[in-house]
């Protein structure tokens, strides 16, 4: 049966383009998240009606299908699997459709084909004094296809929003291989806001083939500044003393300890290896606003108890500090084989409270967990190192997991603030969402996809709407 | 206490065995998306600023607090929320996001659909839903809240919401000049508020510190001359274009320069969606209200 679904795709498309070697399947079987699942045949198609070929064959032999972007999803979006009772989905690879089709600089508008990465966007368009604002620690590996798909954020999501924000409008492939265009370049397309519906659907509503995103014009003037703390404590009371105050900065960044010294290690920035904690703090828009800003929010620090506020000196010195906070996830690389990256959001105002929590759970179970997230928006990444060869860590680690999600939702706080549910949480939704809530999401993916075709059993529990009774893969773990 | 009012809010609003209902807010832009039909019953949604942290920089609301008084609230901590209705004394919140239109800040602080963050609302079938989530950032399942704003209540009826705050700006300046190249101004300014262009003159609204705003303006060609606040409005009807078409505009209008939205003294036809984009227009309002008991009249094209 496989081998016609091969066959059927490789007349679609090209044979050089449908993979179905068990080998180069493998390749396809994650994301990069730990759970594993298992392809059919995986296509990469290069134009939207190539994208309607490999859905309709999907279709017409039964098989689900699972978009995929870059695989950079730390939730499981893209890995595929399906119900016990189907056969293995067809995994559709958006990475060949990466043209940036148009760029409208008077607009600020450039429509941009999935498989464009983010950061190439922003290169692209930095000769007009634009860029693409949300900004993924991975975005020079992850693209707009799969931003769309998690409503990614990043860290100048402070100040900007996240992709949601950014996105206008997208030409979509429906689970039923037709296609259609969801929102406009105009600012108020007439009835529901399917945009808004399908960025952030984690490929369960179709796959984007176009995407029409915003571009923001790069501000006259910026200010990075990175501050150390003898505790966490007055880390989090400066990042609300800041929100307090009034301020928005285009970024507010938290780095502990643990994994402070970990990326001076990796990057050697000059980043305080005996520090508590410290902030990565930047402010951008017109000179004296930037410049009060910047005064405040040092003085706020300083009556926090700051022991040193550093002002990037220039464009280097900036670009050296971020590329610090941004290879974070590369410098634990160094310190153990495993790691296990968490993201849940709570109130701004329970940051500390949760990050003592998060350290005692550590303790109890024997384990390394870094700190550094979005501190701003209260956007936590619990960053446990590990070693799976170690027998009975893969348990532990499981149990503090859980554990976290419980201490951030008990704090108010929501299960992803920006990998999205995936496979990883969907079984946790039932902590933050009643069964009536659950439902109305279901009614909503089943506008688009009332037959469960696209990337099945992810975001939404078992059981969400009647009939539905799935359970996570074995060695799936959340 | 409180949540005992959202429960009585949606017994009221009942099941699909208590017939047609609309939800009626301060009826400031009532004729918006078709009027209701004649002889519906009306309900309220409850009233009130019910949490409050200007260091969290959100707040909770119920759906029919007039926007004046969440403004009053937030003043006094030095924030807002960009709801920005024509008239706010009247305009309750629920229905400045049911209508879903875009103040004048649109350019610089974006559309109203970007400030709802939690909703509760009451669906067809009487029940109170939760949608979204009380924080800044949020990816937690499908984005109802979304869908919510713009949809005139034919999804659910807003009985509660969560809403992202932003600092109040030291200084909201606005000026005019006449004959000035509205693009052109528009390009040499860094997130101005508002643009606004009637094709003979030109206002913009500066906001931030004085100094900036200073600076901004000695940037600008042409005469500008401090103005009270923007012209009056043509609430007749709205069109929704592209930004760049807004060169070719004729007739009497105000457009908002960078959003592409353009205010017209006389009704404005809408252009409903076609084809497949309109089957899942209709199959939305199946899924939330089949009978249509919600606003009927209102939204037809689905």
């Amino acid at each position: 049966m496989t081998s016609t679904l091969v066959a059927d795709l490789r007349r679609a498309l090209s044979p050089g383009r449908v993979l179905a070697e068990p080998l180069e399947l493998a390749l396809f079987a994650r994301d990069a998240s730990v759970m594993e699942g298992h392809a059919a045949v995986v296509c990469f198609p290069t134009t939207t009606e190539e994208v309607q070929a490999a859905v309709r064959i999907a279709r017409s032999h039964g098989r689900a299908i699972v978009p995929r972007g870059s695989g950079t999803g730390l939730a499981g979006g893209a890995v595929p699997v399906s119900d016990d009772a189907s056969p293995p989905p067809v995994v559709v690879v958006t990475t060949k459709m990466n043209a940036i089709v148009d760029v409208d600089e008077v607009d600020r508008v450039a429509w941009v084909q999935p498989g464009v990465l983010n950061l190439d966007l922003s290169r692209a368009v930095a000769h007009l004094g634009l860029h693409f604002a949300p900004d993924p620690s991975s975005q020079q590996s992850c693209s707009i296809g799969g931003n769309v798909a998690n409503n990614s954020g990043g860290p100048h999501c402070l100040l900007h929003g996240v992709t949601s924000a950014h996105v206008l409008a997208l030409e979509v492939v429906l689970p039923d291989g037709e296609v259609v265009v969801l929102g406009g370049l105009d600012p108020d397309p007439d009835g529901y806001d399917l945009r808004g519906a399908f960025v952030g659907s984690e490929g369960t509503m179709g796959i984007a083939t176009r995407v029409a995103v915003r571009l923001t014009p790069l501000p006259p003037a910026i200010r990075t500044m990175l501050v150390d703390f003898e505790t966490v404590a007055a880390a989090g009371a400066t990042v609300s003393g800041i929100i307090a105050a009034g301020i928005v900065p285009a970024a507010i960044e938290m780095m502990d300890s643990a994994i402070t010294c970990a990326v001076e290690d990796y990057v050697h920035a000059g980043f305080p290896r005996d520090a508590a904690a410290v902030l990565l703090v930047e402010v951008d828009g017109l000179a004296d606003g930037v410049e009060e800003a910047a005064r405040l929010i040092t003085d706020i620090a300083v009556a926090q108890g700051a022991r040193t506020v550093r002002v990037a000196a220039g464009a280097e010195e900036r670009a050296l500090l971020w590329k610090g906070r941004k290879s974070a996830f590369g410098a634990v690389a160094r310190i153990a084989p495993d790691y296990y990256l968490h993201d849940a959001v709570v109130p701004r105002t329970k940051l500390v409270e949760v990050l003592a929590a998060i350290a005692d759970i550590a303790e109890r179970y024997d384990l390394l967990i870094m700190n550094v997230f979005h501190a701003g928006d209260g956007n936590l990444h619990p960053l446990i190192v590990f070693d799976r060869r170690v027998a009975g860590t893969l348990e532990r680690v499981r149990l503090a997991g859980g554990e976290i999600i419980t201490a951030c939702v008990a704090a108010g706080g929501m299960l992803s603030g920006e990998h999205g549910i995936g496979l990883e949480k969907r079984d946790y939704m039932g902590m933050v969402f009643s069964d009536a809530d659950l439902d109305a999401q279901a009614r909503l993916r089943d506008v688009f996809d009332p037959t469960h075709a696209c990337n099945p059993m992810k975001v939404l529990p078992g059981g969400s709407r009647c009939g539905d009774l799935q359970h996570v893969p074995e060695g799936a773990w959340v | 206490m409180g949540v005992r009012a959202l429960e009585k809010f949606a017994t009221e609003v009942g099941g699909a065995d208590t017939g047609p209902v609309t939800c009626v807010g301060g009826r400031s832009q009532w004729d918006v998306g078709g009027p209701c039909l004649p002889s519906v019953r009306e309900v309220r949604a409850p009233s009130g600023v019910t949490e409050y942290e200007p260091a969290e920089m959100i707040v909770r609301c119920r759906a029919g607090t007039p926007v004046a008084e969440l403004d009053a609230v937030l003043a006094a901590a030095g924030q807002m929320v960009t709801l920005d209705p024509a008239c706010p004394e009247v305009a309750t919140v629920g229905g400045v996001l049911a209508v879903g239109h875009s103040g004048l800040r649109r350019l610089r602080f974006g559309p109203v659909r970007d400030v709802l963050l939690e909703a509760h609302f009451v669906t067809a079938d009487g029940s109170l839903i939760k949608a979204g989530g009380p924080v800044v950032k949020n990816v937690t399942g499908f984005d109802l809240c979304r869908m919510l704003v713009g949809s005139l209540g034919t999804i659910g009826f807003l009985a509660e919401v969560v809403l992202r705050c932003q600092p109040r700006p030291q200084v909201s300046a606005w000026y005019r000049a006449e004959g000035a190249d509205p693009f052109e101004i528009r390009s040499r300014l860094f997130r101005p508020s508002s643009i606004l262009t009637d094709g003979a003159s030109t206002w913009v609204l500066l906001e931030g510190r004085a100094p900036d705003i200073e600076a901004e303006l000695s940037f600008l060609p042409g005469d500008w001359q401090a103005v009270e606040g923007p012209p009056s409005v043509p609430a007749g009807g709205r069109e929704s274009l592209p930004p760049s078409r807004l060169r070719s505009l004729h007739g009497e209008y105000l457009a908002e320069v960078g959003v592409g939205t353009v205010h017209r003294p006389g009704p404005v036809g809408v252009v409903p969606a076609q084809g497949r984009a309109a089957d899942l227009q209709r199959r939305v309002r199946d899924a939330f209200d089949p009978s249509r008991r919600l606003n009927p009249g209102r939204m037809e094209a689905a």
